[in-house]
């Protein structure tokens, strides 16, 4: 609450006005024209950050008019902080911009240090930007300049990891062999649990669902090639091809996110080494080698849940189970769940890598990195999958 | 207050597992003291620190702020402490999603009840006083590492606290920038009584801002000088000496 009390007539060129706030804290502001020329503010009390202090504004009605000189009385000043500093700057401002000439004589010395302090430096014009427009239509705008804008870096970060390979191949590529070896070990043993767990339910969900179709037409014994087919095939790389790219797509695009910033690739390229044979190349032949691999083993654990399922809830036995299923696959399947997993995995590596590679140089954009790895990682496997499924099916694999 | 000295370490010791840092700290900050903590890389400067402002506890000992036992009072009381102390980080711990002017907004929003307006105005002051009026609007990610190593003490300065803790001041400055830095804080210290702990190697600023030292050793892991910076050039310990002169003396 802001009280003010007006006094005139306190001699014949004389008008005050007292403002003062009614709260414990309490400031109190006397604004005395002296004749047309001088102002003086009176400030007493407490000036501190602790409550909201009188608007600049308050005084402008008194800058009106011939007034040349502004000045201070600050005897009865009983505490300051930056909050009165603050005051004082947006005061000294609007005082500029007025051509009214300031006295800081009557300021405590304390007060006109840190206020010359303030204006040392001046403000950056440049620096103060007006927030931009955010409506659909710009944040539309934005999307689809970003992907346009993101289409040609991914093309090129594509070749860039052709030439790495190119240069793997003739025995040029530079990164150890012991980074490729971790990574190994990162991205296909510690991944077993996840995967044995998801591809057990995935079987047993896959069994269910085959069980309750078939069972209409007497033929539940084809649970066994449903599973055994789907798992192998299509069900057991594109599971692992998702867990893959949430799990290791993100570390990637973390782990490389925060090399960028703290300047790690850059000073990769300021030795002359590649980073993205030093950095990528392992990631991506750790990837391409291993979630073949682990589609393998998600297959025969899918196909492992279809069979407990079938022998235990709907009676197959196990040995008519394990006969149906070696009669229904073929090589051309494991092949075509292998050339799956393959592909899948340096999807999931590139989208990882890509993202990392790109990241900002704050906390904040390894986050959206690693986001955007997963993301990207999912779209490319999703798109992936459905040519190669249709380009089988026309090859007649 | 109640008498008691401003900040007071007592016996304390800091150590990571079976590894002592630092052991046997006894010193005294009075109010208005800048208190500058100094030694070689690796002495234990920012651990020590980190025991000051409450975020490792220490293997023993305690730290005194007015009387009270910072690491014997409960949490709650601990908070209230911290509320007194303004922390700058060696590189300005700015949280990346937020301009600057909401980095240092933040605390001010949380404990007071300014309209936005004031606050506005506050923040705009604060960013003025270490040179970067203009910038409220940008991200730290945008700005140098000086830059934001500045923009990191107007958030330590945002409640206008009674102890300023600065960790490593004036390194990655310019001359010139580093010095209006040092010039800020003698006048934060004269103007607002503000009590100064600087963790700092930089001989310029030792010499040229601090009141009182302690000089925490490598080989002893332990303080070994205390008192005026500038006494310790001319009559401190050798060991003192000879960091203080760059191994002239």
């Amino acid at each position: 609450m802001v009280g003010r009390n007006n006094t005139f007539g306190n001699g014949a060129d004389v008008a005050s006005t007292r403002l003062h706030n009614s709260g414990e804290k309490q400031w109190q502001l006397e604004m005395r024209r002296i004749g047309d020329d001088l102002l003086e503010l009176s400030c007493a009390g407490r000036w501190c950050q602790d409550q909201d202090l009188p608007a600049v504004e308050v005084i402008l009605a008194e800058l009106r008019g011939d007034l040349g000189h502004l000045s201070f009385d600050t005897a009865q000043l009983s505490a300051w902080d930056t909050g009165f500093l603050a005051f004082l700057r947006g005061l000294f401002t609007l005082c500029g911009e007025r051509g009214v000439s300031i006295d800081q004589a009557g300021l405590p010395q304390g007060v006109r240090h840190l206020l010359a302090m303030a204006a040392a430096v001046p403000e950056q014009k440049v620096g103060r930007r007006s927030s931009p427009g955010q409506g659909l239509l710009f944040q539309v705008g934005a999307a689809t300049m970003a992907f346009f804008r993101g289409a040609p870096e991914m093309l090129s970060f594509l070749g860039e990891i052709t030439l790495s390979f190119g240069r793997l191949i003739r025995g040029r590529a530079r990164f150890r062999l012991s980074d490729l070896w971790w990574e190994i070990e990162e991205v296909g043993p510690r991944a077993l649990v996840i995967v044995s767990v998801i591809s057990f339910l995935v079987g047993l969900i896959l069994a269910y669902l085959g069980a309750d179709q078939l069972r209409l037409v007497g033929a539940q014994i084809f649970i066994a090639d449903l599973v055994a087919i789907g798992m192998v095939r299509e069900v057991g790389a594109l599971m692992t091809g998702i867990i893959i790219a949430g799990r290791t797509g993100a570390a990637f695009a973390a782990q490389l996110g925060t090399m960028q910033v703290n300047e790690e690739i850059d000073a990769f390229k300021t030795l002359g080494i590649s980073p993205i044979d030093f950095l990528v190349l392992p990631r991506m032949l750790a990837l391409m080698l291993m979630v073949p691999l682990l589609t393998l083993y998600a297959g025969f654990v899918g196909m492992l849940a279809g069979m407990l399922v079938s022998t235990t809830i709907f009676d197959i036995g196990m040995f008519e189970y394990y006969t149906e299923t070696l009669r229904a696959l073929e090589l051309k399947h494991f092949l075509v769940g292998l050339s799956k997993g393959s592909v899948y995995g340096a999807m999931v590596a590139y989208a990882g890598c890509l993202r990392g590679m790109q990241c900002g140089r704050s906390a904040e954009s390894v986050g959206e990195a690693a986001t955007s790895a997963v993301v990207t990682g999912i779209l490319l496997i999703t798109i992936a999958a459905s040519l190669m499924t249709i380009i089988y099916y026309r090859l007649g694999i | 207050m109640n008498g008691a000295p401003h900040i007071e370490i007592r016996d304390l010791t800091m150590a990571y597992g079976e590894f002592v840092i630092q052991r046997d700290l006894n010193f005294v900050v009075n109010k208005g003291d800048i208190f500058v903590i100094m030694g070689g890389n690796g002495c234990g400067k920012t651990t020590l620190m980190r025991a000051l402002i409450g975020l490792q506890r220490p293997a023993k000992g305690t730290v005194f702020y007015g009387g009270e036992d910072f690491w014997g009072v409960e949490p709650e009381e601990q908070e209230r402490l911290k509320r007194r102390l303004g922390i700058m980080f060696q590189g300005g711990a700015l949280w990346s999603s937020l301009t600057l002017a909401e980095n240092v907004a933040l605390p001010l929003k949380e404990y007071t009840a300014l309209s936005p307006r004031h606050l506005a105005e506050i923040v705009s002051f604060k960013l003025a006083l270490v040179g970067l009026a203009g910038f409220e609007e940008f991200y730290p990610a945008e700005l140098s590492g000086g830059m934001k190593k500045r923009a990191g003490l107007a958030r330590a300065m945002a409640l206008d606290p009674d102890i300023l803790v600065i960790d490593e001041p004036s390194s990655g400055l310019d001359p010139l920038t580093a010095r209006r830095l040092d010039d800020l804080i003698l006048e934060l210290r004269d103007s607002l009584e503000t009590t100064i702990v600087v963790i700092t190697h930089e001989l310029a600023s030792i010499l040229g801002i601090g009141t009182n030292s302690i000089f925490l050793d490598t080989e002893t892991h332990t303080m070994i000088n205390t008192g005026n910076p500038k006494k310790a050039v001319a009559s401190g310990d050798p060991r003192v000496r000879h960091f203080l002169t760059r191994g002239a003396a």
